[in-house]
C-alpha cells in the first residue's frame, strides 16, 4: 500500500488541538502515522489548502426502501441532471435523491469517509444493505428503527430493560444494524390505525405505553448494552408549530442518565434534525410562528449528555422521507403533492412526500433560519453536527452551502436581504438577526468530523488525524488566510475536495475521483446473556404475526454485507 | 432418509411464499416432493428435474436446427451482438435474482442498451400512476394483522396468486384479526364471475372497461356526494354501501391487478384507485397494493431505481439514464423498428408480447437466457439455459410489497450448467474486452 505525506497544509484537528497550523500528515498502511514514520511516501502538496480528517455524517437517508421509493416515484428529480460515466465513474442521476453512485461520488467530493443511514426498517434490512453494498468508496452503517416495534412496546410497557436489550441485540445481529433509532415513538404504531402520538405522555392504542416510556427505556437499554452510538431520537410532533415544549420534554427524559460504554461516547441521547423540533407559535403564519431554537439549545447547553444535528433547510425543492408515517400524511395535506406510505408489520412505517422549501414563503425562510440558529447557539460544537437530514431539509449536495451560512454572517445576511421574500419578518420572528457568530474552521471540524465520530462511538477510527486512526484525510482548496473575503469560496472548496484519502487509498486526486476504495459496512454485534423468554417471544411472533419465517429474516453476510466491519460489545459481564 | 429442506422461498409469483418444504432424495440430488406450495410453485420445483431439460447453450442454424455450443461461445456471441448493436434491448429481468440484475445493469451501461422489465406489459402503468400521485401502502403482514376490509379489483388471486388469500389477505388470524376470514369483509370488483369473485361478500360485476368511472364513483360516494342511478352498470345504492363499508372499517386495503392496469384507462385507473385509498385515509386507515406477477419483477425495479433512478423503460443509449415510457418501452421500440438486437433474460416476451413485437424479435439478432424452452427461445438465435434461481441457486428477490427475501438453493444444477449471474459475468468480461479493443 502506498504511503502518503500531505505537506504544508493548514491542518484543523480539534481532537489534537491543531488549529490551522502547518503540520505534515502522514499515512502508512492505511493508518495515520507520525510524519517521521513514512519512507518514500507519495507527497501531496497542500500548500494554501485546508487539511482535515475525512468527514463523518451522523444522519442522512441515502440507502434503503424509502430512499429508493423517493427515486422511483420522482422521475422529475432527475430532469437535466443525469450524467454519463467518465473515467472509472459510472452514470449518475438525481438531485434530492441521488442514485447510490452519485451519493458515493458526492460524499467523496465533499471529503467524507463515513455516513450513517439514519433509518432502516428491520424487515427491509436486506434492501438497505444491497444499496449500501452498491455505494462505493464510503464506509456506512445503518440504524434499525425501534420506537414502534411491538417487542419494544410490550417490554417497555412493563419497563423490562433487560428483555428490551436482549431483543435489540438480537435484532442488530439479524439485520446487521449499528444502533438504536427511534422515530416518532409510539406515533408510527398509532398510524397503523390512522392515529398519532403527539405528546410524550400520549398513550399508544392497544399497547398502552407512552412515548416517554419508550424513549426512556431505549436509552436505558442502549446503555445496558454499552453500544458505541447512543439512542438516536426523532421525537414526537416533528414540524408542528409549538412543538419545542415536546422536544424539551423528550430531552429531559435523559436527565441523570450516564453513558456506559467503552468507546469514549459522552452522550446518551442524540436528537436528530433539531431544526424541525424547535418551533413556537400556533400556526405556520408569520403572525404566530416563532423560533424557539434558543430555548432548546440553551437547555442542551446546560446538560452534558445530549447531542444533536441541525437539519438545516436549504431552500430547495427536495423529497421528504421518514419513518414518521403520520407526519408525512399531514405534510401531503399541506402541499397536496404525491404521497407514498408503507407501514411495516410489527415494526415501523414510513412516508415520502416531495417538498418545495420556497424562499418566497415566510415559513421556509423561518425554517432556514432556525436550522442555522441551532448551529450558532451551541456552546460546545462537539455536540452539534451539521446535517440537512438529507434529503428532508435539503439535498446532500448542499452541505457546503450550509457551511457557508454557518461560517459567514455576510452570507446569511445576503439570503435574508436578497433571497428571502420575508427576510425582515424572519429577523423578527426568529433569532437569526441577533446572531453574528461565525463558525470557525476549527469548530467546523468539530461539527462535521470529530463530534459525530465521537457520538457514533467511532472516535478511535475517524474524526481526527491522530496517529493510529484510519487514514481518512480530506484536503480542501481553501486558504484560511487569504480566502476569507468571499463566502462563496467556502461553498466551492468544501464541495470540491482537492484530495481525499480513504483507508489509505487515494480516492480523489486533484479533484477527480480515481479509485472506488474499499467500502465497508459497519455493524454492531452485541453479546447478551441467554434470554429464553425473549427467544420464545421472537419465535412466537414469527410463527403467528410475521409474513416471513424467522429463518428467512436473517440478513446473511456474504451477499448483503460482503465487507463487514464488526464492532463487538459484550454486556454479559 | 428423505431430507427435508425448510424455509424454502418459492420463485414463482410476487406472493413469494417463504414457508415451503422440499423433500430431497437420500443423496440430496433430486427433488421428490414440495410441501406447502401451490400447484404452480410445486410444478416449478419439480419441472427443474425434467430429464429432457436443455443443459447447454444452443445456437440456431440457418436451416432452423439447433447446434450445441459452449457457454464461452454463447457469451462471446452475446457480447459481440450487444457491442455491435447501436440500440440493443435488454429485456426481462423479472425471474432472476437481484445480483444477476445488478450485473445486467452494468452490461447495459457498458453497451448503451435500452433496458426494460416485465412491468412494461404488467404493472408499468402502476409505476406511472405512483409517479403521478404516490401510493399509500403497507406490507402484507400489516394487512394480515389489521385489515378488515379487503378489495380485490381486477385481479384473481384464486388462480394467479393462489396462496395470497390464505397467507396474507383473507384467512390469516392476525394480531388484531383473530377471527381470520370472519373478521374481514371481502369485496371483488371484476366483470367476470371468477373463483375469487365467488368467495366475495360483495361482488361488483361492473361493465368491462368502466373501472375508472366506478373508482371515481366510489370517491364521490366516500365524500357523500350525489351519484347517477347506475355507474358502470352498478346501482348507486350498492356503491354507497361499499363506500360506507370501506370508510367504517378499521383498516381497508385494495389489491389490484391486470384487470385495471391494462384495460381502458391504464395508469389513470390506478391514479383513481390510489386516490380512493388516499381519500379513505381521511376517515380511517387504508392501503393499496399491486398484485405483482413475476416473483422478482419488483426487485428489478428496485435495483434499477438505486442504480439509475427509474424502475423500468430505461434508455441508456446516450450514456446516461433516460426514462420515457411510450418511447423507451420495449413494445414501442420493437414496433417502431428502432432496435437492432434483443437480449432476453428471466421472462418470456414470446408468450406475453403482441405477435407483431414477437415477429420483430424473430428477425433480429437475439439471445434468450432461460432454463426452459419457451416461445422466446424458439424465435431467438441463441438460447442459453441456466440454473433455476430459487431452486438451484439462491439470491435476493422482492415480494409484491417490496419486502426483500433471499431465495434458497435446494439442489445442485445439472453438471456444468452456469447460473444466470455467472453467465452475465462472462458476458460483461467479454464486453469489456471488446470495448477495450475498439
Amino acid at each position: 500500500m502506498t504511503d502518503y505525506l500531505i505537506k504544508n497544509g493548514f491542518v484543523f484537528d480539534p481532537v489534537q488541538g491543531i488549529n490551522g497550523d502547518k503540520v505534515d500528515v502522514a499515512i502508512k498502511d492505511g493508518k495515520i502515522v507520525d510524519a517521521g514514520d513514512v519512507t518514500n511516501p507519495t507527497v501531496i502538496d497542500a500548500t494554501g489548502m485546508t487539511v482535515m480528517a475525512a468527514g463523518v455524517d451522523i444522519h442522512a437517508h441515502v440507502a434503503g426502501p424509502k430512499v429508493n421509493m423517493g427515486r422511483n416515484f420522482r422521475p422529475e428529480d432527475k430532469l437535466f441532471n443525469c450524467t454519463a460515466g467518465s473515467g472509472i465513474k459510472r452514470m449518475e442521476g438525481g438531485f434530492s435523491v441521488p442514485t447510490v453512485l452519485r451519493t458515493a461520488y458526492l460524499y467523496a467530493r465533499m471529503g467524507f469517509g463515513f455516513s450513517m443511514e439514519a433509518a432502516m426498517p428491520p424487515l427491509y434490512a436486506r434492501h438497505t444493505h444491497e444499496e449500501i453494498r452498491d455505494t462505493p468508496i464510503i464506509d456506512q452503517g445503518a440504524l434499525p428503527v425501534f420506537g414502534n416495534n411491538w417487542f419494544v412496546l410490550e417490554y417497555l410497557k412493563e419497563d423490562e430493560i433487560e428483555n428490551t436489550a436482549a431483543y435489540i441485540a438480537w435484532l442488530l445481529n439479524q439485520t446487521k444494524g449499528f444502533g438504536i433509532k427511534c422515530v416518532n415513538p409510539g406515533g408510527t404504531e398509532s398510524w397503523g390505525w390512522g392515529l398519532n402520538c403527539e405528546k410524550v405522555d400520549d398513550v399508544v392504542p392497544y399497547f398502552d405505553v407512552t412515548p416517554r416510556q419508550i424513549v426512556s427505556g431505549l436509552i436505558k437499554a442502549n446503555e445496558y448494552l454499552g453500544l458505541p452510538h447512543c439512542t438516536h431520537i426523532h421525537g414526537n410532533s416533528l414540524g408542528e408549530p409549538g412543538n419545542y415544549g415536546i422536544t424539551l420534554d423528550t430531552l429531559k427524559i435523559a436527565e441523570g442518565i450516564k453513558p456506559q460504554n467503552d468507546f469514549g461516547r459522552e452522550v446518551v441521547l442524540h436528537n436528530t434534525h433539531l431544526q424541525f423540533h424547535c418551533y413556537g407559535g400556533e400556526s405556520y403564519a408569520s403572525k404566530s410562528f416563532e423560533s424557539k431554537s434558543k430555548e432548546v439549545v440553551n437547555y442542551i447547553n446546560s446538560v452534558d449528555n445530549i447531542s444533536y444535528d441541525l437539519g438545516v433547510v436549504t431552500l430547495d425543492e427536495t423529497t421528504t422521507m421518514t419513518a414518521d408515517g403520520p407526519f408525512e400524511h399531514h405534510l401531503s395535506h399541506m402541499n397536496n403533492l404525491k404521497w407514498a406510505n408503507t407501514d411495516v408489520e410489527l415494526e415501523t412505517g414510513s412516508g415520502i412526500v416531495p417538498f418545495i422549501y420556497n424562499p418566497k414563503t415566510f415559513i421556509a425562510g423561518a425554517q432556514w433560519a432556525i436550522g442555522l440558529e441551532c448551529g450558532l447557539f451551541i456552546k460546545d460544537p462537539m455536540r452539534a453536527y451539521v446535517t440537512t437530514d438529507a434529503p428532508n431539509a435539503g439535498p446532500l449536495c448542499r452541505y457546503p452551502r450550509v457551511y457557508k451560512w454557518l461560517m459567514s454572517a455576510k452570507a446569511r445576511d445576503d439570503v435574508l436581504d436578497n433571497t428571502l421574500k420575508y427576510g425582515d419578518r424572519i429577523r423578527e420572528r426568529c433569532y437569526i438577526g441577533e446572531l453574528d457568530r461565525e463558525i470557525s474552521l476549527y469548530e467546523l471540524a468539530m461539527m462535521t468530523r470529530a463530534g459525530p465520530a465521537k457520538t457514533l462511538g467511532l472516535s478511535h477510527m475517524f474524526g481526527s488525524l491522530k496517529p493510529g486512526l484510519e487514514g481518512d484525510v480530506a484536503v480542501y482548496p481553501y486558504n484560511p488566510e487569504t480566502d476569507t473575503d468571499d463566502p462563496e469560496k467556502i461553498e466551492y472548496a468544501f464541495g470540491n475536495a482537492a484530495y481525499l484519502i480513504k483507508g489509505g487509498k487515494l480516492i480523489v486526486k486533484e479533484g477527480e475521483i480515481v479509485d472506488m476504495g474499499n467500502k465497508r459496512t459497519f455493524w454492531v454485534n452485541a453479546k447478551v446473556n441467554e434470554n429464553p423468554m425473549v427467544e420464545r417471544d421472537i419465535a412466537e411472533k414469527f410463527r403467528r404475526y410475521y409474513t416471513v419465517t424467522q429463518n428467512n429474516y436473517t440478513v446473511k453476510g456474504p451477499h448483503f454485507v460482503p465487507n463487514p466491519y464488526v464492532i463487538e460489545v459484550d454486556s454479559t459481564k | 432418509m428423505v431430507k427435508i429442506v425448510t424455509d424454502v422461498v418459492c420463485p414463482f409469483c410476487g406472493t413469494l411464499c417463504d414457508d415451503l418444504e422440499v423433500a430431497l432424495s437420500d443423496d440430496g440430488k433430486e427433488i421428490l416432493e414440495v410441501y406447502n406450495a401451490c400447484a404452480i410453485g410445486a410444478t416449478k420445483f419439480l419441472h427443474s428435474q425434467a430429464s429432457d431439460r436443455i443443459t447447454r447453450p444452443r445456437k440456431k442454424q440457418e436451416d432452423g436446427s439447433w447446434k450445441e455450443v459452449t457457454y464461452d461461445e454463447a457469451a462471446d456471441y452475446t457480447a459481440k451482438m450487444l457491442v455491435d448493436a447501436k440500440k440493443p434491448l435488454m429485456y426481462g429481468w423479472s425471474s432472476t435474482s437481484c445480483s444477476a440484475q445488478g450485473v445486467g445493469a452494468e452490461i447495459g451501461e457498458e453497451v448503451g442498451a435500452c433496458m426494460d422489465n416485465t412491468a412494461t406489459v404488467c404493472h408499468g402503468s402502476t409505476l406511472i400512476a405512483v409517479q403521478d400521485v404516490g401510493v399509500p401502502s403497507a406490507t402484507l403482514g400489516e394487512i394480515a394483522n389489521r385489515a378488515d376490509r379487503v378489495v380485490f379489483w381486477g385481479c384473481n388471486p384464486a388462480h394467479a396468486h393462489p396462496r395470497h388469500m390464505s397467507r396474507y389477505s383473507i384467512f390469516p388470524r392476525g394480531f388484531f384479526t383473530g377471527k381470520g376470514s370472519k373478521s374481514r369483509k371481502m369485496f371483488v370488483v371484476d366483470p367476470r364471475n371468477t373463483d375469487t369473485a365467488k368467495m366475495a361478500d360483495v361482488h361488483l360485476q361492473l361493465e368491462q372497461g368502466h373501472d375508472y368511472e366506478l373508482l371515481s364513483a366510489v370517491r364521490v360516494a366516500i365524500r357523500g356526494e350525489k351519484l347517477p342511478d347506475f355507474v358502470a352498470g352498478i346501482p348507486k345504492e350498492q356503491i354507497y354501501e361499499v363506500a360506507d363499508s370501506l370508510k367504517s372499517g378499521r383498516f381497508s386495503v385494495i389489491f389490484f391487478g391486470m384487470g385495471v392496469t391494462h384495460s381502458l384507462g391504464k395508469n389513470h385507473n390506478i391514479d383513481m384507485a390510489i386516490m380512493v385509498t388516499r381519500d379513505l385515509n381521511d376517515y380511517t386507515k387504508a392501503a393499496i397494493v399491486p398484485m405483482r406477477g413475476h416473483y422478482n419483477v419488483t426487485g428489478s425495479g428496485q435495483v434499477w431505481g438505486w442504480q439509475f433512478g427509474f424502475p423500468f423503460c430505461l434508455d441508456l443509449t446516450r450514456g446516461f439514464a433516460r426514462y420515457n415510457p411510450g418511447d423507451s418501452s420495449s413494445n414501442d421500440l420493437l414496433i417502431r423498428d428502432e432496435l437492432d438486437a434483443v437480449f432476453v433474460l428471466g421472462s418470456d416476451p414470446g408468450a406475453h408480447f403482441p405477435v407483431g413485437s414477437v415477429r420483430k424479435i424473430a428477425k433480429l439478432p437475439s439471445v434468450c437466457i432461460d432454463p426452459h424452452i419457451t416461445p422466446t427461445s424458439a424465435v431467438s438465435k441463441m438460447h442459453v439455459p441456466v440454473a433455476f434461481v430459487g431452486v438451484e441457486v439462491g439470491g435476493c428477490a422482492y415480494r409484491m410489497d417490496n419486502v426483500p427475501i433471499e431465495t434458497k438453493k435446494v439442489v445442485e444444477p445439472p453438471e456444468g450448467m452456469l447460473t444466470d449471474e455467472e453467465f452475465l459475468q462472462l458476458v460483461l468480461t467479454r464486453v469489456r474486452e471488446l470495448k477495450g479493443a475498439a
